[in-house]
């Protein structure tokens, strides 16, 4: 499919805009899609152009298993996600982790947060930042496949996680 | 406090004072918060729902610094009550499309407000007068430290605040001015500034509502990236685009004051005229008229008329507050005559 607005690149970003009570389908290439929501309105067309953007921070081997994996907290699957733009539940962020960081990425720019903390967070804050960097670790490994080093890994934090007693991630993806 | 208290009153963000005041309006800063684990507003169900709300109200009435405020449930107001709330920016229009378990509380001034089980469980938002973000932050920031000993918020280290939405992840915050560039819009210019906001990851909209064109040359341009910057290095960079829009704002307004001073005071004077002996008027010729009112009391070409007059003129003309005054559904003709009535007598001197 070609982009409606330069028909010259691919289409990637699908999007369907309200004016006045008529849906209209929109098909655009990255490029026009960002032109397109630097103009747009926060208030419709986001959560669609955002599903639209979740394809591009799309790992390899994304599959109906991906689609249909849900959040252990609040059932959200991740397919619902793609449709709605919005995410279920803050545990989502956990679930859906190794999809959302490239993501978070694309539409900040940066996937490290800076500014402030809520004085006072469930578990202990040092460990929870320590279990954050071992799974951003554990990533890492899984996608460049150095399966020692994961399983290592997941050690490492399933230890954490007894301590801090911070709920172990209940992972379906089961092809780690 | 009762909702029609505040009809005629003057909200505290349109006093017209504060920095830069002639070409910004308003600077207001707004914070994304959920509680931890539990279902954001759109995927809840109506126990957890209102479970967020009781939560909330609760923690907002332990706060000293939130004592002055009423939480009103938008299931006990009306549409025009819910429309007068959205034409006062006090809440947004989709937090008014379904009203279960949703509220938003008010203080007396009109300074701070906190919506429940909008897109996220909580969007706190503190106005203020002017350029004035870092104002706004402080009151926000210590409001929201307070809410924090008081509910768990969902927050990862590495992400930050955890948001319903991921364009809103790691802050929550949005900063966002308020601006007046009556002059650029004449010499042709604002296009040009808009896009340029646009590549800098800002985004630019009208002060009536979405989807609408900038109507009476206002423009809110606010940031849009939340996460990998502090709140202060965001407000820093917004403060840095709005110094350069007041530079090219002022600068056009010098152009056209050395230029075309005559087509200036005719086309300020005209609209001052229209205002005044207008008996039918729309609420789209009246904010284009105001918009070149507004610009007169800046170049002092309309003497004896207090900015903030025209600031809430902009505010009271808009369909909700005319039926609030009148206190009686209208229809769009008896609007047009209330509406003219109402600036005859605010801008007539008996
Ligand atoms: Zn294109
Ligand atoms: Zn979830």
């Amino acid at each position: 499919m070609v982009c409606d607005v330069c028909s010259k690149n691919q289409a990637t970003v699908h999007l369907t805009e309200i004016i006045d009570d008529s849906m209209k389908e929109l098909h655009l290439c990255e490029e026009c899609a960002r032109q397109k929501s630097a103009q747009m309105d926060q208030q419709f067309g986001l959560a669609d152009l955002l599903a639209g953007l979740a394809e591009f921070g799309k790992p390899q081997g994304e599959d109906k298993n991906t689609l249909n994996m849900k959040c252990p907290n609040c059932g959200l699957a991740f397919k619902d996600f793609k449709k709605i733009g919005r995410l279920g539940c803050s545990e989502c962020y956990t679930s859906f982790r190794r999809y959302l960081g490239p993501l978070l990425k694309r539409i900040h720019g940066a996937n490290k947060h800076i500014g402030k903390s809520p004085a006072k967070i469930t578990g202990d804050l040092k460990e929870r930042i320590d279990i954050e960097d071992l799974r951003n670790k554990l990533q890492d490994a899984v996608e460049a496949e150095k399966f020692e080093e994961a399983a290592k890994l997941r050690d490492q934090i399933k230890e954490l996680e007894i301590k801090a007693k911070v709920s172990p991630i209940d992972n379906k993806e089961g092809k780690e | 406090m009762h909702l029609n208290d505040l009809v005629n009153h003057g909200s505290e963000w349109l006093k017209g004072t504060g920095p830069h005041s002639d070409i910004v309006l308003s600077s207001r800063i707004r914070l994304a918060r959920n509680l931890d684990k539990i279902a954001f507003p759109h995927w809840a169900n109506k126990k957890q729902n209102k479970d967020v709300l009781d939560a909330v109200e609760e923690a907002v009435s332990k706060i000293d610094l939130l004592k002055k405020t009423t939480v009103f449930r938008l299931a006990d107001l009306d549409n025009v009550d819910k429309q007068f709330l959205i034409e006062r920016h006090l809440m947004s229009y989709e937090h008014a499309q379904k009203s279960d378990s949703k509220a938003v509380v008010i203080d007396e001034e009109e300074i701070v407000s906190i919506m429940i089980n909008e897109e996220d469980h909580m969007r706190t938002q503190v106005m203020q007068s002017g350029f004035n973000l870092f104002e706004a932050w402080n009151i926000i920031s210590a409001i929201d430290d307070f809410l924090a000993k008081e509910l768990p918020f969902a927050f990862l280290p590495d992400w930050g605040y955890l948001t319903a939405c991921p364009t809103n992840t790691g802050t929550g915050m949005r900063g966002s001015v308020m601006l007046h560039l009556p002059a650029l819009v004449m010499v042709n210019q604002v296009n040009q500034v808009l896009a340029a906001i646009s590549k800098l990851q800002f985004t630019t909209r009208g002060l009536y509502g979405e989807g609408t064109q900038a109507s009476g040359n206002l423009f809110q341009v606010s940031n849009q990236v939340s996460l990998g910057h502090s709140e202060t290095d965001i407000i820093e960079n917004i403060n840095g685009l709005i110094r350069q829009i007041i530079e090219q704002e002022n600068q056009a307004r010098e152009t056209l004051v050395s230029r075309n001073r005559a087509m200036l005071e005719d086309k300020i004077n005209r609209s001052f005229g229209i205002l005044k002996s207008a008996y039918i008027i729309s609420s789209q010729e009246t904010i284009e008229l105001l918009s070149m009112l507004r610009l007169g009391c800046d170049l002092g070409i309309i003497k004896d008329l207090d900015r903030r007059q025209v600031n809430e003129l902009f505010i009271v003309i808009q369909p909700a507050h005319l039926q609030k005054i009148e206190n009686n559904k209208l229809t769009a003709q008896e609007r047009d005559i209330k509406r003219a009535e109402i600036i005859r007598k605010k801008l007539v001197k008996q």
